[in-house]
């Protein structure tokens, strides 16, 4: 917990925070529409006696009672994936539309790539891509449970990513749920901070923002951009946004969040960060009782 | 299920498969190019005369192969030709005698089925999940693939495809699908 520290300044309530990051997180499950109603799905777990709780901001989401969420008929049928409740916010953010042409472009092992395709009722074009190859097959795996008819799946450096594949040749939206120190996930892997490092964080900064460009080139003029993390270091977050914004022709935009969050930071040690930032979301796990998460919503402005 | 072969350009001036791109199907077999793929006709007429699947329910996807008779199905845009490393969903093994649907694609698709559906109770619905072959003796359709079906929540819900034959019922859910329940 000790590089957490540094965060003491900018959580309220940090003593929450601390004690909420040390308590194990429960499991939860997205209803993956593509096969099944959210109706369907909770009388299929209420048939089998499985115990859940649907999450208030979203009716999709649902906290299991059970140790071993994968072997329930639900999850045979791919009527639910194991996904973290935090983890579902980036996609509604980006708030995709049926036939749309949409690109998440670290996607795997593709919780939210799913995501996408439901939610956009697996019609329109989710180009799923990820540069590691061993993740890929998790994500391919995943894909066909869920039965996403709507991904085409890549395996490339997002960074200098190229569309000329495609008969098409720019995105209406673009995910990016970057590579990151993941301090969020700690809840769920006590591990997560054995390797932390500033110089870790400073190099996976310098991918994201790499990464963040690129998607802000490929989506359309009026088109949106979602970048999220699963940690709370603001070298990874607001600054990388804050990078964005200075070499690319976008802006933040404000979004609805159905979960308690605090606003982005326009500061941080020695830099300061548009104020437009505070539209961001940061989500700590005392929050709502979630893992941690960084969200921004950026308008592609040419 | 052969493809009918003999209207299509003759096999001489036929491309190969090429097993490392996707390739889309053609229409029909007489729009051909390359050697022994299957037509997005044929494709949509097997699962209509086999499962009783409407041929309409495919109005919106295109079908691709990769490698020797892998087709997919996709409901996004791409181009013909396309090197990448997955387009939807695998859902029929072609350039072989019986051709084969996947169990992803019957959990997709089946419930439109009407043909060689094979309802199972819950005991035998968890045996097929697990992996197991059993016999199941009063079933008197079809033999060969099947799709077998349970119910859950008050409707029939398909599991995966079997194969039947005397008398007994295989599970071909692929291992890293099979679940003990
Ligand atoms: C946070 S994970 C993505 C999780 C995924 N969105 C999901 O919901 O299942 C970040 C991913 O970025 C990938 N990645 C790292 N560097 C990348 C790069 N330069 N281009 C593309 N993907 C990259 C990693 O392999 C990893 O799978």
């Amino acid at each position: 917990m000790e590089p957490l520290e540094r965060y003491r300044p900018i959580i309220d309530d940090f003593e929450a925070f601390l004690a909420a990051c040390e308590r194990p997180l429960g499991n939860a499950v997205r209803v993956n529409t593509i096969k099944s109603s959210v109706e369907r799905a909770t009388a299929a777990l209420e048939e089998e006696g499985a115990e859940y709780e649907q999450a208030d901001w979203n009716p999709r989401v649902l906290r299991l009672e059970t140790d071993s969420p994968g072997s329930t008929w639900t999850s045979f049928h791919g009527f639910t994936h194991g996904q973290e409740e935090v983890s579902a916010v980036p996609p509604v953010v980006l708030d995709p539309e049926p036939g749309e042409r949409v690109w998440d472009c670290c996607a795997a092992p593709g919780g939210k790539a799913t995501q996408l395709a439901a939610l956009m009722d697996d019609r329109g074009t989710v180009v799923a891509n990820d540069n590691n190859l061993g993740r890929i097959s998790a994500l391919r795996f995943n894909a066909e449970r869920l039965g996403a008819t709507s991904l085409a799946v890549t395996n490339d450096d997002a960074r200098n990513y190229s569309l000329e594949r495609f008969d098409f040749d720019e995105f209406d939206r673009t995910l990016v749920d970057a590579p990151c120190s993941c301090e969020g996930t700690i809840r769920k892997n006590p591990d997560a901070l054995d390797n932390w490092s500033e110089g870790h964080i400073s190099s996976v900064a310098g991918i994201q923002k790499g990464i963040l460009r690129r998607a802000i080139q490929a989506t359309r003029e009026g088109g949106t951009v979602v970048y999220s993390t699963c940690t709370f270091a603001p070298e990874e977050n607001e600054a990388v946004v804050q990078h964005a914004l200075n070499r690319e022709d976008c802006r933040v935009v404000d979004f609805d969040l159905g979960l308690e969050h605090s606003p982005g930071l326009t500061e941080w040690e020695d830099d300061s960060y548009d104020e437009s930032l505070e539209q961001a979301a940061r989500i700590y796990p005392h929050q709502n009782d979630t893992g941690g998460f960084f969200v921004a919503k950026l308008e592609v402005t040419a | 299920m052969a493809d009918e072969r003999a209207d299509g350009a003759s096999e001489g001036e036929l491309e190969q498969n090429d097993g490392q791109q996707f390739g889309r199907l053609p229409e029909t077999a007489a729009e051909r190019t390359v050697e022994g793929r299957a037509s997005r006709e044929a494709v949509v007429d097997y699962f209509a005369d086999r499962f009783g699947i409407p041929p309409e329910t495919f109005d919106d996807y295109t079908f691709w192969e990769k490698g020797a008779g892998k087709i997919w199905i996709y409901g996004g845009d791409a181009p013909s030709p396309i090197s990448i490393e997955a387009i939807g969903m695998t859902c029929l093994r072609t350039r072989q005698e019986h051709w084969k649907p996947t169990t992803d694609f019957v959990q997709r698709f089946g419930r439109h089925a009407s043909d060689c559906v094979i309802d199972l109770e819950r005991e035998e619905a968890r045996r097929f999940a697990a992996g197991e072959d059993q016999d199941l003796e009063w079933w008197n359709g079809d033999w060969g693939y099947l799709i077998a079906a349970h119910e859950i929540a008050g409707e029939r819900e398909p599991l995966g495809i079997g194969l039947y034959v005397h008398g007994e019922l295989r599970s071909m859910v692929p291992k890293g699908r099979q679940r003990d329940l």
